[in-house]
């Protein structure tokens, strides 16, 4: 009996001492100040608590209309082939930078307008208003409405899509939300993290990924370029720069406008690496994108009548050039001399979803705790006073037994900021929330085990047998309580977001300790306490 | 020292006054949110305008809280920005909720800030405020999901406590912890008080509290049933009570001492959070005496008088 009671003894310790280290790992001193400062270090504050990092961004929403006419153009260009059979008809945007929304089909023969119109004014291009121009052509322009729904839902996506890629990357208890009125701004904020640069790097470099034909290159600079061309750069093709290696230097060249692959057809992205050990990107691409894929591949393949290349253009420079050794479907890998951090990076922006528009990182600030620093003062100290209050009144009212409830009490309080260390999660007011719950059922707890051992006592058992009872039957209740609030807690932290899920955590991590020493340990206290004296004596609750 | 050694109340016996009590505090609620004051929304539901101010000293926030509120600016979320590339760090920023998102009521806003801040900040003076429009940040789609949650929490509870007890009373204990918040959200919109999102945290704590305080007491009113198969279920659930009257008024009292504590001291800015842990431990408590219990016997005498077998079988249950 002894010696059980010696091991259990050592097991609380030792659990107690592998907590502590969670949230102090190892302290430099044991003056306030340095186990402040090992506390800062192991917990994480979120925003509210501690402040961050305020980022705004402008979202280029203009470039999805683009996108959307690029696709369009190849769609038109197929339509009149095939459903109206107008060959030798040239569809384009005549101005892309400037008229991203206006295409415009020319260069079919009179007596097919009308066919050409019945195309253009179907339900595919209900978006579009069709007009004919004096020259014969057809102008198609994307309609007004059109456009403002386009930008919205690309905004949308837009904030979806960072808040994902932020919380991927570990910064948990983030928002991102829309900025300014119509300025299609987005504000992302960045609880109190160590590395604020990284996290802005991560974001900056979520630009648009995509494959693009190359039709000729490369070229030394953009004046070879454009004499090699004639001065001409045709409408549906554009001037890129990049390398085709990274060790080639800079060059221009001149890829297909539509792309072949964009960051939308990629379903899943992941680093691995190559059968030298090289870190390179396994893709997979959607059903669609891959028939579509495997079309041009097949077609321009090296083995093929027309060999091609292809550009992985990453945020407007041309990151590689690769020939098409076979035709890919929908699975494949991209090669080259990729650093790990930057195959990490790729996958991650192509699982989160690709950004339908670039952004571009306007001004960055540092915001203190949204809370008020004065008010997480006062709340500490008002927090401190009910906690004191609570333990002097279970002196008080329990006597011996009281300090029992206030060990576990404290203890438990180690193992969750122990618990909350080792996750790394982040603690913020909806998390104290959780504390404070898991505070007032821990209390609950030893009042029923002590309740009942009164009962017991009362009834005129022994002090060693009312301990037994008592034990025995709060059990019971207690798992009742806390496994109900436990699936209420794993509920809300698999459903919920943001606030609801750190105050699942807390709670869940909260009641795990609660069990632990509301029955083990507080157990342990007590038996150890009966060994000592002998049989018969009286039990100071 | 006992508090309730010998309690004999008869609780089921006040049944009409405790449904009369919270049928008045429940209709009351329901009337000011339809009709009154609605459910008042923070930044974070409804998005707003943030300022911000350039200060010529470094600047007190509590002043200029309480600069804001004395012109009647209230709910608004006031905090700092650092010192930096470009910042003197005596800036601050002051977030507004607004109930319109039109160009007259952000410059309405802005407006009454300054004038706010004119008038009742003397610490130092300030320049002129930069505006920028923010949306919520718990968007339609987090209050959904949040929501969701909620409930799918609720129906998980439901189950297990279907699964330990019998159907009726993971029943009752939903409609109990249906009755406490329904009462504290009425609280907050008769008192026109801000909820926000730390306020939702603090209704999902007192839905766990309250359910805890109503297993107590279910707990208790199974063991006794098995023990004594003879007695009728409103003197069990009577004697029930009353046996867990000394833990229930300790611990809800201590709980709700530590709270009261935050309330007090805690300062305005926790105020919503500490008012809706307040209301939310003394309505759990209540309900799960006056709400939970009565429902079980209600229950009991409804299949009585549909003459089916009127006895609710206790599990014996071994944990």
């Amino acid at each position: 009996m002894d010696k059980n009671l010696k091991i259990k003894t050592a097991a609380i310790i030792a659990i107690l001492l592998v907590f502590c280290y969670g949230f102090l790992g190892i302290p430099g001193g044991l003056s306030p100040t340095s186990l402040k400062q090992a506390l800062a270090d192991h917990i994480k504050l979120g925003l509210d608590l501690k402040g961050g990092t305020h980022l705004v961004l402008v979202v280029h929403v203009e470039e999805a209309v683009g996108s959307a006419t690029d696709r369009d153009v190849q769609r038109i260009s197929d339509d009149l082939q095939k459903t109206a059979g107008v060959s030798g008809a040239q569809v384009h945007k005549l101005d892309p930078v400037n008229h991203p929304d206006t295409i415009t089909v020319s260069g079919f023969p009179a007596t097919k307008a009308s066919d050409v119109r019945s195309v253009l004014t179907g339900n595919d291009y209900a978006n579009y208003d069709v007009t004919s121009q004096s020259d014969g052509s057809e102008k198609v322009t994307m309609k007004p409405t059109a456009i403002r729904d386009l930008e919205a839902t690309t905004l949308q996506h837009t904030i979806e899509t960072v808040q994902d890629r932020v919380n991927a990357l570990g910064v948990a208890e983030t928002t991102v939300q829309p900025y300014g009125l119509g300025a299609n701004e987005i504000l992302v904020e960045l609880p109190g993290i160590s590395d604020p640069q990284k996290v802005e790097d991560a974001i900056k470099s979520t630009s648009k990924l995509a494959v693009y034909a190359v039709v000729s290159g490369p070229y030394e600079n953009d004046q070879a370029a454009m004499t090699a061309l004639n001065n001409v750069v045709p409408p549906d093709d554009m001037l890129v720069h990049g390398n085709a290696t990274p060790t080639s230097p800079d060059e221009v060249f001149l890829l297909e406008r539509a792309p072949q692959v964009e960051g939308t057809d990629f379903r899943d992205a992941q680093p691995s690496t190559d059968v030298n050990g090289r870190p390179n990107l396994h893709f997979t691409l959607t059903t669609e994108a891959g028939d579509r894929f495997f079309k041009y591949t097949s077609a321009h393949s090296k083995d093929s009548a027309s060999p091609g290349s292809m550009a992985i253009v990453l945020g407007g420079k041309v990151r590689e050039v690769a020939s098409i050794n076979s035709a890919i479907r929908d699975q494949g890998e991209i090669e080259g001399t990729f650093s790990k951090d930057e195959v990490d990076n790729l996958s991650l922006m192509l699982r989160t979803g690709a950004l339908p528009a670039s952004l571009d990182p306007l001004d960055t600030e540092t915001v203190g705790p949204t809370l008020g620093a004065a008010s997480i003062h006062q709340g500490v100290i008002a927090a401190t006073v009910g906690m004191l209050a609570v333990m002097v009144f279970m002196l008080f009212y329990y006597r011996g037994a009281g300090i029992n409830a206030d060990l576990a009490l404290i203890l438990n309080l180690v193992i969750l900021l122990g618990f909350m260390g080792y996750a790394g999660a982040t603690l913020t007011l909806p998390g104290i929330a959780g504390v404070i719950l898991t505070i007032g059922m821990g209390v609950d707890s030893n009042v029923l085990i002590f309740e009942r051992i009164r009962e017991e006592l009362r009834s005129g058992k022994t002090a060693a047998a009312s301990v037994q009872q008592g034990f025995g039957h709060a059990w019971i209740t207690i798992v009742d309580t806390h496994v109900t609030t436990i699936v209420s807690a794993a509920i809300l932290f698999i459903f919920g977001t943001g606030p609801v899920k750190g105050f699942a955590v807390t709670l869940t991590f909260g009641l795990l300790a609660n069990l632990f020493t509301a029955v083990f340990v507080s157990r342990v206290i007590f038996d150890a306490h009966l060994a000592k004296k002998e049989r018969g004596a009286e039990l100071s609750i | 020292m006992e508090l309730f050694r010998d309690a004999n109340i008869d609780w089921l016996g006040r049944k009409w006054y405790f449904l009369s009590f919270s049928l008045v505090f429940s209709v009351a609620g329901i009337l000011s949110m339809l009709f009154w004051h609605g459910i008042p929304r923070g930044v974070d539901f409804k998005g707003g305008t943030e300022l911000t101010i350039p200060f010529d000293a470094p600047p007190n926030e509590d002043h200029i809280r309480q600069a804001l509120s004395s012109a009647g600016i209230h709910d608004s979320v006031v905090y700092h920005v650092a010192a930096g590339p470009g910042q003197s760090g005596n800036d601050e920023i002051i977030s507004l909720p607004l109930s319109s998102a039109t160009d007259q009521a952000h410059d309405a806003g802005l407006q009454a800030v300054k004038d706010a801040l004119q008038a009742n900040y003397h610490d130092s003076g300030f320049g002129q405020p930069s505006v920028a429009i923010v949306g919520p940040t718990a968007g339609k789609q987090l209050q959904r999901q949040a929501f969701l949650a909620t409930i799918y929490s609720l129906i998980g509870m439901l189950v297990y406590l279907w699964f330990r007890f019998e159907l009726i009373y993971g029943v009752a204990a939903v409609v109990a912890v249906f009755h406490d918040t329904l009462i504290t959200v009425g609280a907050f919109s008769l008192t026109n008080q801000e909820i926000t999102l730390t306020v939702i945290a603090a209704i999902l704590t007192l839905i766990g509290y309250s359910m805890n305080d109503t297993i107590v007491v279910f707990d208790r009113i199974r063991e006794n049933l098995a023990l004594s198969r003879r007695e009728g279920l409103a003197d069990v659930v009577n004697r029930s009570i009353n046996q867990t009257l000394t833990r229930t008024v300790i611990s809800s009292g201590l709980t709700f001492l530590t709270v009261v504590s935050l309330l007090i001291f805690g300062g305005p800015v926790l105020r919503g959070f500490s008012f809706a842990l307040t209301v939310g431990i003394l309505i759990g408590t209540y309900s799960s005496i006056a709400v939970a219990a009565p429902m079980l016997v209600a229950y009991q005498d409804w299949r009585k008088s549909k003459g089916k077998v009127a006895n609710l079988p206790a599990k014996r249950v071994r944990a």
